[in-house]
């Protein structure tokens, strides 16, 4: 649905080059939750610009829906756009208008029928939950409800995807639940692409189906949420499982277990103790529920060196499970 | 010689209210079309603007501080050609409107500038990903969203022209400026000084009031 390939981007200011997107390939298929995930300043947020053509790309090519953005002139560009919804950290609403007002203008811009658009306008209020408040303006309302009339806006020309520019950052974690399963529950209801950047490792547990870890301008990591995350060494991982340091035991294999969906619930370490005779512990340990499944990554001392343990872990390994010497 | 009497100094402020009421309306209304204008120009071309290009810009800059910086007075005498060849005279209120707004125009450009510069960069952002067009965003959303500033600018505006039109007296512009000037402080008619000096609080007044109660309706924040 979202295809870039080879983007590229800088900014020029007092004499000083940044590159801000340094040659990133990213593939977005229909239907799904795409999250970029990325400290401040790793060029996440001109990336998203780039894809509706906010920002002009130095190099690379933008496609969405099977139409190359960056070789369109400006009239059929701003035609694109339109089906093209973006939400914003700071809702990025027009204060002098309602939030009907709000949702009627890129029907206006579209040159939808007056009539037509104050019924397409309460039909998207109320998708959004927000058919009360059509006649209120944006400081009467809260964070959460702004960000709902700017997911009705975004969602005014029928859009195949949907651009969130941390669209949950300036709320407080309530309201970033609510307005999360809601893009989720919009995404499955509509078909809807979703590509999103954030900062915040909640946003990708909890609806992403898919993710990219950006670090200085560049993607270091790219895939399915699940499968980056059971692949030992993975950035995303290590964001997601805050185990730690191991810590430094005499005589002791260290060893960290992840475990995807249908390892959870099973009595492995158990198994394990009873078979091999081992006298497991556990040192440190946590269990995520994903937008589809859960995922977890267990810390196993075992005593005895890694060569002794060469059967234990074989057999874990055999389960299923992957498994990493820590230590 | 005796202080001149109420019912001689009555119609000399009626005549002189509306002299001043005449020329502050038409210039202000003149003020506010050409400053709109100058003061979206300015913003388009700057830096980061929809239209940028730095030497428009840069000439656009150098006019209006050309005209924020001559004193009214001096200016009032300096376009006097301009103002012939424009109204086909040089003294008398319609002579006088023309300097009024030549100065109040640059004025209130830069108050313009300033009030659309405080419009939110992201709703611009937003509106273009809308797939807006450039004029769909200076008449939807910049003009739009910076109405309470640029009312409050106007009212500014109207107020500093009615302090200017106090000088076109010297031009025969009339006014309550004139008045109290050739007749309050020349004659020593103090009644009439203070009676213009309370007409002009009162006018002050009432126009910041209706101002504020504009901005008040428009800014619902």
């Amino acid at each position: 649905m979202i295809q870039i390939e080879g983007l590229r981007k800088a900014y020029h200011s007092r004499g000083r080059t940044v590159l801000a997107v340094d040659g990133v390939d990213l593939e977005v298929r229909q239907g799904e939750v795409y999250g970029v995930l990325g400290r401040s300043g790793a060029g996440k947020s001109t990336l998203l610009r780039c894809v509706n053509l906010l920002e002009r790309p130095d190099a690379g090519s933008v496609t969405v829906d099977g139409v190359d953005l960056t070789a369109l002139p400006e009239r059929r560009l701003r035609r694109q756009r339109q089906r093209i919804g973006m939400i914003h950290q700071h809702f990025a609403l027009l204060s002098s208008r309602t939030a009907a007002g709000n949702v009627a203008f890129p029907l206006e811009v579209m040159g939808v029928p007056r009539r037509e658009r104050a019924q397409r306008v309460a039909e998207l209020l109320d998708l959004v939950g927000l058919g009360d408040r059509a006649h209120a303006y944006p400081a009467q309302l809260s964070g959460g409800q702004k960000q709902r009339v700017g997911i009705a806006r975004a969602l005014a020309g029928r859009p195949t995807v949907l651009l969130s520019d941390e669209a949950t950052s300036a709320l407080d974690p309530e309201t970033t639940t609510s307005i999360l399963d809601l893009l989720r529950d919009l995404s499955q209801r509509l078909g809807l692409t979703i590509l999103l950047i954030t900062h915040e490792m909640e946003v990708v547990k909890r609806i992403c189906d898919s993710a990219a870890v950006m670090r200085e301008g560049r993607v270091i990591e790219a895939g399915r949420v699940r499968d980056l995350l059971a692949r030992p060494g993975s950035a995303l991982g290590q964001e997601i499982f805050r185990l730690g340091t191991p810590p430094d035991l005499p005589d002791t294999t260290i060893v960290d277990v992840t475990l995807t969906d249908d390892a959870v619930g099973q009595s492995f370490v158990a198994d394990l103790v009873r078979r091999y005779d081992v006298d497991a512990s556990i040192l440190a340990g946590t269990i995520e529920t994903l937008a589809d499944g859960q995922v977890g990554r267990l810390r196993i001392a075992l005593p005895g060196s890694a060569e002794a343990n060469a059967a234990p872990l074989r057999h874990l390994r055999d389960a299923g499970l992957s498994v990493e010497v820590a230590r | 010689m005796t202080p001149m009497t109420w019912a001689e100094i009555q119609p000399l402020l009626w005549q002189a209210s509306i002299e001043t009421g005449y020329m502050v309306a038409v210039s202000s209304a003149l003020t506010a079309v050409g400053g709109l204008l100058l003061g979206v120009l300015l913003v388009l071309t700057g830096r980061g603007g929809l239209l940028a290009t730095r030497p428009v810009n840069l000439v656009l800059g150098i006019l209006i501080n050309i005209g924020r910086s001559l004193p009214f007075i001096i200016l009032l005498v300096a376009i006097i050609p301009f103002t012939r060849a424009l109204v086909g005279t040089t003294i008398g209120t319609e002579a006088a409107i023309v300097p009024l707004t030549v100065a109040a125009i640059p004025f209130f450009a830069r108050i313009v500038e300033t009030a659309i510069r405080e419009v939110d960069r992201d709703v611009i952002a937003a509106a273009r990903a809308m797939g807006a067009s450039r004029t769909e965003i200076v008449f939807k959303v910049l003009l739009r969203e910076a109405r309470p500033g640029l009312v409050a600018g106007l009212t500014i505006t109207v107020i500093a022209l009615i302090g200017y039109s106090a000088m076109a007296g010297t031009v025969g512009g009339g006014g309550l400026g004139d008045l109290a000037i050739r007749y309050g402080y020349q004659r020593f008619e103090n009644t009439v000084m203070v009676a213009t000096v309370v007409l002009l609080v009162v006018f002050v007044q009432l126009i910041q009031s209706l101002g504020d109660l504009i901005v008040r309706w428009l800014s619902r924040k």
